[in-house]
């Protein structure tokens, strides 16, 4: 079944854009993604579009689609009512380069500022030994594919431009709790997630969890765990007096 | 560079106000039963059946009907308005306002921070926990710690109401502290205090146990707050209607 749907797509870039609509052929089982394809084919041939791999693992082709943070190559068209005006827009937190497509670099300069894993000195790699339910919490956010849905709708840096500085947001807070929970890695990261990464900022109101493709209990399992821990470092008197004693 | 020029505080073409207004609501009604029934002062213990409302457990002062303070009365009667349950009151609403779960709530619903995802927030500066009051969430684990002797005090009670028999009370009494216990054992305080904080969870097999059970409840808390919290309201009212000779209670035994 084929009709003709109607879209109100975003174009534009830094100087300045709007809205424009578009009535598009739709057909049965096609995501939005398919439909951006058909307009840039067939009446907007310059239209800029982020995409790689159409199966919602690569991560590239992120937007908003009636204003929720979405990837376009994993909303199918079939949620829609056929009456429905469809609105797809760039996401709103990064910087636009042209229509959809947005400047992402702030999530690799965030990334950069994560020490990365330190194993044992007196291992080597090839050496490492871990048994599986030491290692499975890490390996949960390891499903990341750093769509940047998550940074994108926390309200932290999306309303909040200014804390882009203080807060790496909540992909690299979760990176920063898989590297914590490894059961191989001897960093710090508690001090780290509180002091360099703004994990004070968040007040978990759980929208990276609600929009992450990949199911990530984002908040659940990562923030709040991690808020637990600074928690203990630095709110506790109690844990810090039992670590005295007994040295854990 | 800028970025994409779009005015509206969101495109969101769904009814994204309806959860936040619900929550709104649904506290602001139980917080004002709650308030009426703090200062009422009455209608808390049921002498025949020994039915003690769990929001004036323990009761502590002297001014407490002496057969309901079951760990005796430790301080006096109270001034002016204050009723017993001011002793208590500030542990339990401490428990609940510094939950991870509540907290997404009335961020979200009374302080529109977001209102909802992908909706932008009224507020032109945002500071998130880093700073006081915000801060002070991080005291959640000693509410937890109150909270939980609370509530081995709602045991007691409802154990002891079997003293007289049966009757439809006791199996609210129990149902009460059932939906207490388990919110109280899926907070993530909880669960990051009985294995969340290990490193190595093959070193620790109990407490990975103990960790994987609060881990599944966990995944249920919000669900759990509110059973919890609108099931301790309707023991309450039970209670002050049993207590107040509106209803009688229903026995099932004796």
């Amino acid at each position: 079944m084929s009709y003709q749907g109607k879209f109100r797509v975003w174009r534009g870039d830094d100087s300045g854009g709007a809205l424009e609509d578009f009535t598009v052929e739709v057909n049965e089982g096609e995501v939005v993604l398919d439909i951006i394809h058909r307009l840039q084919a067939t009446q907007a041939p310059d239209l800029a579009v982020r995409w790689n791999c159409k199966a919602g693992k690569c991560g590239s082709c992120s937007a908003e689609i009636n204003g929720r943070p979405r990837l376009l190559c994993m909303t199918r068209m079939s949620v829609f009512e056929e009456s429905e005006t469809i609105t797809v827009t760039p996401m709103r937190t990064f910087p636009i380069i042209r229509d959809l497509v947005t400047d992402v670099s702030f999530n690799y300069t965030k990334a950069r500022e994560v020490p990365s894993f330190a194993p044992p000195k007196d291992l080597a790699p090839g050496e490492y030994r871990m048994q599986q339910v030491d290692v499975e919490r890490s390996q949960e956010f390891r499903k990341c594919i750093e769509c940047f849905l998550c940074q994108n709708t926390c309200h932290v840096v999306r309303d909040h431009e200014e804390n882009k500085e203080a807060f790496s947001g909540p992909r690299f807070l979760m990176r920063v709790a898989e590297l914590e929970m490894h059961p191989l890695d001897t960093a710090d990261r508690v001090d780290q997630a509180q002091d360099d990464h703004g994990l004070g900022y968040c007040n978990i109101t759980k929208c990276c969890s609600e929009v992450c493709p990949e199911h990530i209990h984002i908040t659940d399992n990562a923030l709040i765990p991690m808020k637990e821990r600074v928690a203990d470092r630095k709110y506790d008197p109690i844990v810090w007096l039992g670590n005295k004693l007994f040295r854990r | 560079m800028a970025r994409a020029e779009i005015a509206a505080r969101t495109l969101r073409t769904d009814r994204w106000w309806l959860p936040p207004l619900t929550t709104f609501v649904g506290l602001l009604l139980i917080s004002i039963y709650a308030a009426f029934r703090t200062f009422q002062g009455d209608y808390y213990w049921v002498d025949q059946y020994h039915y003690l409302t769990p929001m004036y457990s323990p009761c502590l002062t002297e001014e407490c009907v002496p057969a309901a303070s079951h760990f005796g009365q430790w301080f006096p009667a109270l001034p002016g308005f204050l009723t017993p349950p001011v002793i208590i009151i500030p542990f339990l609403l401490g428990f609940r306002i510094t939950c991870y779960y509540y907290r997404k709530a009335y961020y979200r619903a009374a302080w529109a921070s977001p209102p909802a995802c992908a909706v932008a927030e009224p507020h032109s500066k945002y500071t998130g926990e880093t700073r006081f009051p915000l801060i002070a969430q991080n005291l959640h684990r000693y509410f937890f710690y109150a909270a939980s002797l609370l509530l081995l005090i709602n045991i007691y009670d409802a154990i002891l109401a079997f003293g007289t028999g049966v009757g439809l009370g006791n199996i609210i009494l129990l149902a009460n502290v059932a939906l207490l216990g388990a919110y109280t054992l899926s907070c993530h305080s909880c669960r990051h205090i009985a294995g969340g904080r290990l490193k190595h969870f093959s070193k620790h097999p109990v407490r990975y146990w103990m960790w994987t059970q609060i881990s599944k409840l966990n995944n249920r808390h919000m669900q759990l707050a509110w059973a919890s919290l609108i099931f301790v309201c309707l023991t309450d009212l039970y209670v002050a209607l049993v207590a107040s000779g509106t209803i009688s209670d229903l026995r099932f035994i004796n």
